[in-house]
């Protein structure tokens, strides 16, 4: 059994009292940490708890400041990511770093191809490959199809492959189950279980637990850059685990609960309303309303088109057809910037690529969407984005709450966070969410899906879409249901209703029809 | 994959490799335009497709596929170099004046592809260690490079015609045809030829090569990987200084005047051909053959311009510029296709 190797064996790596400052921030502080041969041990911690910061070190994307790494038994210090692979170590990162110009076997081999006296023999690197994805059990990939015509967990599979063809001792596996369905998510822990059993030992970063306890042997808790447990994970109840995370009590997420179904709004006219709203491709007519002070959730697979609904509403697509209705009045949304002055606002689920500015400054994109509604030739004054700086700030409770820092800089919940502030500034009356806390950790979601439930009591209608139903049902007064891009059905929300009843109806729906 | 496949040659899995597909579109459409032309040529002026026309072509443009080989690396990777129109000037100023004053002319050949060694290193730093933009960075190295060369000389320096440099430009003939339609080619077509190949062989079949276009997929994917990328972008840009100075030596061979204003313009104009090649700005995707066939368009049209006579020369321009738009279009298609796929 993997989890009691730790007892007989040596670790494959051991960081001893590593610190690493950024300016202002300590990010580690005298961490220690251990990996064993043939173990999956998961790193846990809220959003900016040091994982990131651990994992960059590890992989020579850091310099460490104080504190010793040791690779097989050779005390070390990497000064880049070559470095780290070349002592063996590996990293698959949450955004699939391969390039997707190449084909799967280029990216497999890249700067490892076979060569021969004219040079690269590309016949014997589509085979080594081919290698390469077989022990992963990826056999029917063919090495010389563009990476681009492969799914997202395939990708991921095939960024694996390639840390096994560089003979990678210790594998880091950085959230690499956020983008894929539990399918694939099954895929992906076969391929591991694999591995470890070959001996690789597996560093595993994932925010959803019943992943974490379903793969790794052990697990390693980080808060706020300090290492508070190291446990099997066997052995750790779950509110333990969440409450060493959170380093608060449990009670306050459990506290959310289902309140939010007894909340009633006026019951009068909607404030916004479409017929048949659609576009073609897109998402077929849909109808949809939205009352003042009512969260009305989207529910469904990836894919069921949530998402182009969401669009379809903020004008990002422009609808092909629908009546719209705002505050009684019948109104056409067929832009971002029409949407905006019908105090419509919309926050993507792209939070990288189409969502936060990483190299402007927190201020900077929280005052973006005010900036971009009042037209550039009237700039906000420094006051004034002074104010709405301190304002959302304090309120979504963004850490650090230094508006001059770049917003890279930011774990992922505090961009979220940003992003968030960025629309509320706007002061819309309907607000769009498209998956607010996807790949944040329990603490920064307890406080976005909090926001939501105040802005929604404070009269503001809001259009939640999320991939975890728990979270949908939890917030939402009505759901409606979605399923390849069509409307299947609406719920009322109350008591009996639950995630597993939304899963029976879009499971049932297929076969019905 | 089954075994037979694997079991293919080499030969094939390359030729595979070219095979048409959304990538290969832009380059093949260069090629198809390419034959268009020289069939409208054919049809409407005569005198086109025929060997000392295509001689002739390959003579007068070896430079700019020269140039165009060397941009089509910095491209790939998603960069750009202003420079080397102007790093023309420089070395073949510097070239001539040595030359004239009784300098070893191999020496002196070698000097001014040292020149533009030393400025393609100078713009690879100052991107790669100084964190300065391509455009900016190879500007920079534009102005000074012509700065340079109007200090030298602001009149037309002219290469004593019995120079061993010149006799880079000597004319071979290959095949005699009738009349004067024969198949000439001159060492400059031969070194323009080599450049073409060992550009091939090292974006194709070398490491250095793969990590080019990995560059221009995504860097930040490259550095992950581990692979050497601030090496390589350094090494780019010393390929496209080095190249410009060849290019200065074949155009200073056939020509054998030099001046400070010499190449205006030409970094554009092999910015152009690369393009029309098929690379994509953004980089990533291209080839280098695409941009040979891109260069040989450019100067094709200006033949079918002087040949058509009614054409304003002025025209050229514009010409160019729209079948530009009409590729950077077709490349725009071509991504959002990829995209959707």
């Amino acid at each position: 059994m993997a989890a009691t190797a730790p007892a007989v064996t040596e670790p494959i790596v051991e960081m001893e009292n590593i610190s690493i400052e950024f300016p202002g921030v300590k990010a580690l502080q005298n961490v220690n940490f251990r990996l064993f041969p043939g173990e999956v041990h998961t790193l846990m911690g809220e959003n900016g708890a040091g994982k990131s910061t651990l994992i960059k070190a590890l992989t020579g994307v850091y310099k460490i400041d104080s504190g010793t790494i040791t690779v097989g038994g050779l005390s070390r210090r990497f000064a880049g990511t070559a470095d780290a692979q070349s002592a063996g170590i590996s990293t698959v990162y949450q955004e699939v770093n391969l390039c997707d110009n190449l084909t799967v076997g280029e990216n497999v081999m890249l700067g490892h191809e076979v060569r021969g006296p004219i040079g690269i023999n590309w016949r014997k690197t589509h085979e080594a490959a081919h290698e390469a994805l077989i022990r992963l059990g990826l056999g029917d990939l063919d090495p010389r199809q563009p990476l681009s015509s492969i799914s997202l967990a395939l990708q991921q599979l095939v960024a694996i492959s390639r840390a096994m063809v560089t003979d990678s001792t210790v594998l880091i596996l950085d959230e690499p189950t956020s983008s894929l369905d539990a399918n694939e998510v099954e895929g992906l822990f076969t391929v591991i279980r694999r591995l470890r059993d070959e001996g690789v030992a597996i560093l595993f970063v994932s925010h959803f637990l019943d992943q974490v306890y379903a793969i790794s042997d052990r697990l390693t808790v980080l808060r706020n850059g300090v290492v508070v447990g190291e446990h099997q994970t066997a052995a750790l109840p779950r509110n333990q685990l969440i409450s060493e995370m959170i380093g608060k009590d449990v009670d306050t997420l459990n506290s959310l609960g289902s309140q939010r179904s007894r909340a009633v709004h006026s019951g009068g006219a909607p404030y916004y309303s479409a017929k048949d709203l659609t576009r073609k491709g897109s998402i077929e007519p849909v109808d949809i309303e939205v009352h003042a002070g009512e969260v009305v959730g989207l529910a469904g697979l990836l894919g069921s088109g949530r998402t182009e609904l969401g669009r379809l509403i903020y004008g990002a697509d422009k609808p092909d057809a629908g009546i719209v209705t705002i505050d009684g009045k019948t109104t056409e949304v067929t832009s971002p910037v029409g949407a905006l002055a019908r105090k419509i606002a919309f926050s993507t689920e792209n939070r990288r690529d189409e969502g936060i500015v990483g190299d402007l400054t927190v201020r900077e994109n929280l005052v973006l969407a005010v900036q971009a509604r009042r037209g550039w030739a009237r700039p906000l004054s420094r006051r004034e984005q002074a104010a709405i700086c301190d304002k959302y700030l304090v309120e979504l409770n963004v850490r650090p709450a230094d508006p001059e820092r770049a917003v890279r800089d930011l774990s992922g919940g505090n961009q979220q966070k940003v992003l968030l502030g960025r629309w509320l500034a706007t002061q819309p009356e309907l607000l769009i969410l498209d998956e607010p806390t996807r790949g944040i950790d329990v603490g920064a979601k307890a406080e976005i899906q909090e926001t939501i439930v105040a802005l929604a009591d404070d009269g503001m209608s809001v259009i939640f879409i999320s991939s975890e139903l728990e979270e949908v049902v939890r917030l939402s007064e009505r759901i409606i249901v979605l399923k390849d891009r069509r409307k299947i059905g609406e719920i009322v929300n109350g008591p009996d209703v639950t995630a597993e009843a939304i899963v029976d109806l879009i499971a049932s729906e297929g076969s019905g029809a | 994959m089954s075994i037979t496949e694997l079991d293919r040659p080499a030969a094939p899995s390359l030729l595979s490799r070219m095979k048409p597909n959304l990538e290969t579109l832009p380059t093949l459409a260069a090629v198809a335009i390419f034959i268009a032309m020289l069939i409208y040529g054919e049809v409407a002026y005569g005198r086109i497709v025929q060997f000392s026309t295509i001689s002739n072509l390959l003579i007068n443009n070896a430079y700019l596929i020269i140039l165009a080989v060397g941009l089509t690396f910095v491209i790939l990777t998603g960069g750009i170099d202003l420079s080397v129109g102007a790093v023309i000037a420089i070395s073949s100023l510097v070239g001539v004046m040595l030359a004239n004053a009784g300098w070893n002319p191999l020496i002196v050949i070698v000097l001014m592809i040292l020149i533009g060694s030393v400025f393609g290193v100078a713009s690879g730093v100052l991107i790669q260690y100084f964190n300065v933009q391509p455009f900016i960075a190879t500007l920079a190295m534009m102005f000074l490079a012509r700065g340079l060369a109007s200090i030298l000389s602001t009149t037309p320096q002219r290469l004593d015609d019995d120079s061993v440099i010149r006799s880079l430009s000597t004319q071979w003939k290959v095949y005699d045809g009738p009349k004067i339609d024969d198949l000439v080619t001159t060492p400059n077509v031969l070194i323009a030829a080599l450049v073409v190949i060992v550009a091939f062989f090292m974006l194709h079949r070398t490491r250095f090569g793969r990590t080019v276009y990995a560059i221009g997929g995504s860097e930040q994917s490259a550095l992950l990987m581990g692979l050497p990328v601030v090496r390589t972008k350094l090494l780019i840009y010393v390929i496209s200084g080095t190249l410009a100075g060849l290019a200065a030596v074949v155009y200073t061979s056939k020509l054998g005047i030099a001046q400070n204003i010499t190449g205006v313009g030409w970094e554009l104009d092999a910015i152009a051909a690369v393009i029309i090649g098929g690379t994509l700005l953004t980089g990533g995707a291209g080839f280098v053959l695409g941009s040979v066939i891109g260069a040989l368009v450019l100067g094709l049209m200006n033949v079918l311009i002087t040949r058509d006579g009614g054409i304003p020369p002025e025209a050229t321009t514009i010409i160019t510029g729209g079948i530009l738009l009409a590729f950077v279009l077709l490349q725009r298609f071509v991504v959002s296709r990829k995209r959707k796929s």
